[in-house]
């Protein structure tokens, strides 16, 4: 049951085979077993669970049912959701209860859905290992020593070990793809503006995006459904008209499942940095999209190597100013002792943020200082529109793109996190299309041996035009319905569990 | 050396919204602490700021009443700085594109002893659209420091001028017209007590006939134009014997003391802020398009310059008389009201301008609140008009009707009959107390004959004090002139 696709869960609970409660139980007595050394939750709370569960349970007999009604799923913790805790990672929220529902929660609320706890996370989303979290780092369920990615490692582990049957994200610059990449989910961050940031706590507001993990195209599809949809809370949320995400899954091609598809392969996205065992899988799954009907055409994004760059500006600027509400005053961490107003403030945030977060808004203060604004802000921005440009190129010239999703496979968990540099490359494949705005989604591809003889799980990204998420979730579940990558699971076995 | 004083202003105006600039929170003034502050208010985690449409109308209204450039884009940036009553730790406002531009307001500068009236006209650099902080209240619980947030985020439209005037008396004059007019378009209720109007005021001096403008400084926080007025006059002369004692002058943010009449340096801490502008990534760009434009124009107010010329055109006035009618829509209604009554044009426009701006800047209330209304002064007009007083006794007819308990003892007619102030007009009746004062003054009459003008007048205030005032003085002077003639 905890292997089942959100379709087949959901024919279950239609057929009462099933019901929510049983369902949320199964998946509450796994996290229970696995959760205290995964560490994939910061909140749970069982009674708001079952709450949820049981109202689900009515609703089906009342014969209400919707796709994920009574599916019990995890939101990353950087959504408010009224009543829950939301610490989004940090000591500064440690204690904060959100007295409100961010947008995807309410979504999710409508149609039924079960939340069974927040995930853990890189504290207000800055980190590609989730080794940020003042809550602990997270284990990857494929290999115990490793990061799961980050920053929405807590979703991704959740997933992948089968403590949820779905899982929420956020991507600002890779964190919904490469920790799907590491452990081995499907994970979709849709274009900017098409799911509503409202209640999502910002980390840089231009680059935000919330999105589906799940274990495979169609499950994303289906909770797009749910998540993706215009809100007046959000001004740079897309007035558009409610869209179906399943409908071209199986879109009928003349004789191959993606005939006459034209797929772009960057070569930056090929070139050094990539890990050799990655470029194999990679390899291998293009073969594959071949067989299936694909034409490979090769494309340059040329400035795919400042994409790091000028978001190590841009984002830390938003972040700065972001991350300013945090000042002990109202809400979140307050010092217990000071002197004064500045010390208060000093203080509260010292202890209050992490060495992480501290990097950022230092480098954000910074760029957007008298004197150097120009020079980093506004030259970032300006190349931000080249990197944006270099993807209406390249679709002129295919209809997907495709490569890696992050450079290697799971790290070693404190491999990286004395150096910021190696930490910021894990992103070098994802970050341009946050800076473009457009969608893009992780596909498990393979797996490729880690030093120590681990088989470690690789994401193909796909890399979509604007609002072309339902033909992304086509090209990949055509793949996923000749391959079989994604249905495959961790052994959770030999990890110290309270059996 | 002859120094000139440079002035320019920023009024924070509070825009007339029923909710927030960024939220659907609610604006009401004097409402119980931190009732009105929602979650954008508070800045909680995750949320964020919404345009409102009506914050927007207003500033157009602005721009489209000052003849201003309004920008089809533009754009909020946020303004950051740390302080308790500052949510977001950021105020949203506008930074390099604002959206109103360069535009103009004339305003009437009043005579001030030998120096005579006069018009001039003031340029508005920009005015953008901002949000309000909240308030630090200290003291309400002992030793600590409160914040009430539901000022926080009230729309405010910051209207910059050039460093275009030249005396405080030009400062006043500007801060006033731009009240009106505010309050004239309808985008702001005025009120400088509760802080819906408030202007910084920067002044610097230069030596006069010099181009360069000297280093100024800016008074804070001016919520009546007497402070401003004194502030103004204060800080120049300061400035002036600074100099003059070869000192310098620097760059500081002053406040005004209205106890001790002085201004004072803030610390120069809080001058060392960095902002670090940037473009509000949470809002798009405001685009404003002609047709929007057309919108708000539908329902624009005649505009006082319009209006005057409406009124030299229609009644015949003065262009000066025009003009002080129309520096407040509320004189300008109360004029045509009495107009529409039945009361002669050119002495509505006296009375209005003279007795009852009088009284009411002496009792200090607004011309909503007089005691006499349109109709009851057109009432009394036409009794002048009519030959039934003269305007010496319609004086008294007035100061009775302004001091009077409630309108039964307003009655124009009622008040003249109680006095006794109705004006002799029978000429039969004033020829005979003519020839009375003819026979008590010969002397007089004799030095009339003789050549001397004086007399005459000596005469007519003798007939006009036997008739105890009640003689119409041009009949009066008619009959005496024929008598003495003959």
């Amino acid at each position: 049951m905890i292997n089942n696709s959100l379709k087949q869960l959901g024919d279950m609970l239609q057929a009462k085979k099933i019901s929510s409660v049983e369902l949320t139980q199964t998946f509450m007595a796994r996290i229970s077993q696995y959760n205290p050394s995964i560490n994939a939750y910061i909140s749970l709370d069982e009674a708001k669970t079952l709450a949820q569960a049981k109202a689900a349970d009515v609703q089906i007999a009342a014969g209400n049912i919707t796709p994920l009604t009574g599916i019990p799923i995890a939101q990353k913790d950087i959504f408010c959701a009224k009543g829950w805790r939301t610490t989004c990672g940090s000591k500064m929220l440690e204690n904060f209860i959100a007295p409100y529902d961010a947008h995807i929660i309410s979504q999710f609320d409508a149609v039924g859905a079960v939340n069974l706890g927040k995930t853990n996370m890189d504290e207000f989303a800055m980190g590609s290992s989730n080794e940020t979290s003042y809550f602990g780092g997270v284990k990857n369920p494929w290999s115990f020593d490793r990061v799961p990615g980050g920053s929405s490692g807590g979703s991704a582990a959740a997933v992948a070990a089968r403590l949820c049957a779905a899982a929420t994200g956020t991507d600002t610059g890779g964190s919904i793809r490469q920790p799907a990449s590491l452990c081995g989910l499907t994970g979709l961050k849709p274009t900017y503006g098409v799911v509503s940031r409202f209640g999502m706590i910002a980390f840089a507001s231009s680059l935000d995006q919330a999105g589906p993990m799940a274990k495979s195209a169609e499950d994303c599809a289906l909770m797009m459904n749910v998540m993706a949809g215009f809100d007046e809370r959000d001004s740079t949320s897309l007035n558009r008209a409610k869209e179906d995400y399943t409908k071209d899954l199986n879109k009928p091609y003349l004789n191959k499942p993606l005939a006459g598809l034209k797929v772009g392969l960057p070569k930056e996205f090929f070139a050094e940095g990539l890990d050799a065992s990655v470029a194999s899988v990679i390899e291998t799954a293009i073969a594959e999209y071949k067989k299936l009907g694909a034409e490979m055409v090769e494309i340059s994004l040329p400035n795919t190597g400042l994409s790091i760059p000028v978001y190590y500006v841009l984002a830390p600027a938003e972040a700065s100013s972001n991350l300013s509400r945090y000042d002990g005053v109202r809400y979140g961490h307050r010092a217990a002792e000071y002197t004064d107003l500045m010390d208060m403030y000093n203080k509260s945030r010292a202890e209050g943020f992490g060495a992480e977060v501290k990097r950022r808004i230092l480098i954000g203060t910074y760029v957007l200082s008298a004197g150097y604004y120009d020079a980093y802000y506004l030259k970032a921005q300006q190349i931000r529109r080249l990197i944006a440009q270099d993807f209406t190129e390249a679709f002129k010239k295919c209809d997907v793109i495709m490569g890696p999703a992050a450079p290697s496979t799971a790290f070693k968990a404190g491999e990286k996190v004395d150096d910021p540099v190696a930490m910021y490359l894990q992103d070098i494949y994802t970050i341009s299309t946050n800076l473009a705005g457009l969608p893009g989604m992780s596909v498990p591809a393979g797996f490729a041996q880690g030093d120590d003889g681990k088989a470690l799980p690789v994401g193909l990204q796909i890399i979509g035009n604007y609002f072309d998420e339902a033909r992304m979730l086509n090209v990949a579940h055509q793949y996923q319905q000749v391959t079989d990558w994604h249905v495959q699971t961790p052994d959770l076995s030999l990890l110290e569990g309270k059996a | 050396m002859e120094w000139e004083v440079v002035i320019g202003l920023e009024t924070h105006t509070q825009l007339q919204t029923n909710t927030k600039i960024f939220s659907g929170a609610a604006i009401k003034y004097g409402a119980e602490p931190n009732t009105q502050a929602c979650e954008v208010s508070i800045a909680l985690p995750g949320v964020l700021p919404v345009l409102n449409k009506q914050a927007v109308h207003c500033a157009i209204k602005f721009g489209l009443a000052i003849h201003a450039e309004i920008a089809p884009r533009s754009v909020f940036a946020r303004k950051n700085y740390f302080y308790p009553d500052l949510p977001k730790g950021y105020q949203i406002s506008q930074f390099e594109l604002p959206v109103v531009g360069k535009g103009a307001v004339t305003i009437q500068v009043p005579a001030v002893g030998k120096n005579a009236a006069y018009e001039k006209v003031i340029n508005i650099t920009r005015a953008h659209l901002e949000e309000d902080a909240g308030k630090s209240v200290h003291g309400a619980v002992e030793g600590m420091s409160g914040i009430d947030l539901n000022r926080a985020g009230t729309p405010l439209l910051e209207i910059v001028t050039e460093p275009d005037m030249r005396s405080a008396a030009e400062a006043v004059a500007y801060a006033k017209q731009l009240h009106e007019l505010v309050q004239w378009i309808g985008i702001c209720d005025g009120n400088m007590q509760e802080g819906s109007f408030r202007c910084d005021v920067n002044v610097s001096v230069r030596p006069k006939g010099t181009e360069k403008l000297g280093t100024r400084r800016e008074i804070k926080n001016l919520n009546s134009f007497k402070f401003m007025q004194q502030a103004i006059e204060y800080e120049t002369r300061w400035q002036i014997e600074t100099l003059e004692d070869g000192g310098t002058i620097h760059q500081a943010t002053v406040l005004f003391n209205p106890d001790t009449g002085e201004t004072r340096a803030m610390r120069s801490k809080e001058e060392a802020n960095d902002y670090r502008y940037f473009p509000d990534p949470d809002l798009l760009p405001l685009v404003i398009t002609e047709a929007d434009k057309a919108l708000v124009q539908a329902e624009m107010p005649e505009l006082p310059a319009a209006m005057k010329a409406r009124f030299e055109a229609q009644y015949g006035l003065s262009a000066y008389d025009a003009s002080a009618l129309t520096t407040s829509r509320e004189l300008a209604d109360y004029f045509v009201a009495a107009v529409d009554a039945g009361a002669d044009a050119k002495q509505a426009a006296n009375w209005a301008m003279g007795s009852v701006s009088a009284k009411l800047n002496s009792e200090d209330k607004p011309i909503s609140a007089s005691p006499v209304s349109a109709l009851q002064l057109a009432q009394l007009l036409k009794r002048i008009s009519d030959n039934t007083i003269s305007n010496n006794a319609a004086k008294q007819v007035f100061e009775a009707m302004w001091n009077a308990e409630g309108d039964a003892e307003r009655d124009v007619d009622a008040i003249i009959a109680a006095k006794g102030l109705k004006q002799e007009s029978d000429s039969g009746a004033i020829e005979a107390i003519i020839d009375e004062v003819l026979a008590a003054n010969a002397a007089m009459v004799e030095e009339f004959k003789a050549g001397k003008e004086k007399a005459f007048n000596a005469l007519v205030g003798q007939a006009m004090k036997a008739s105890k005032g009640k003689a119409n003085p041009a009949q009066v002077n008619d009959i005496l002139k024929k008598k003495l003639t003959v």
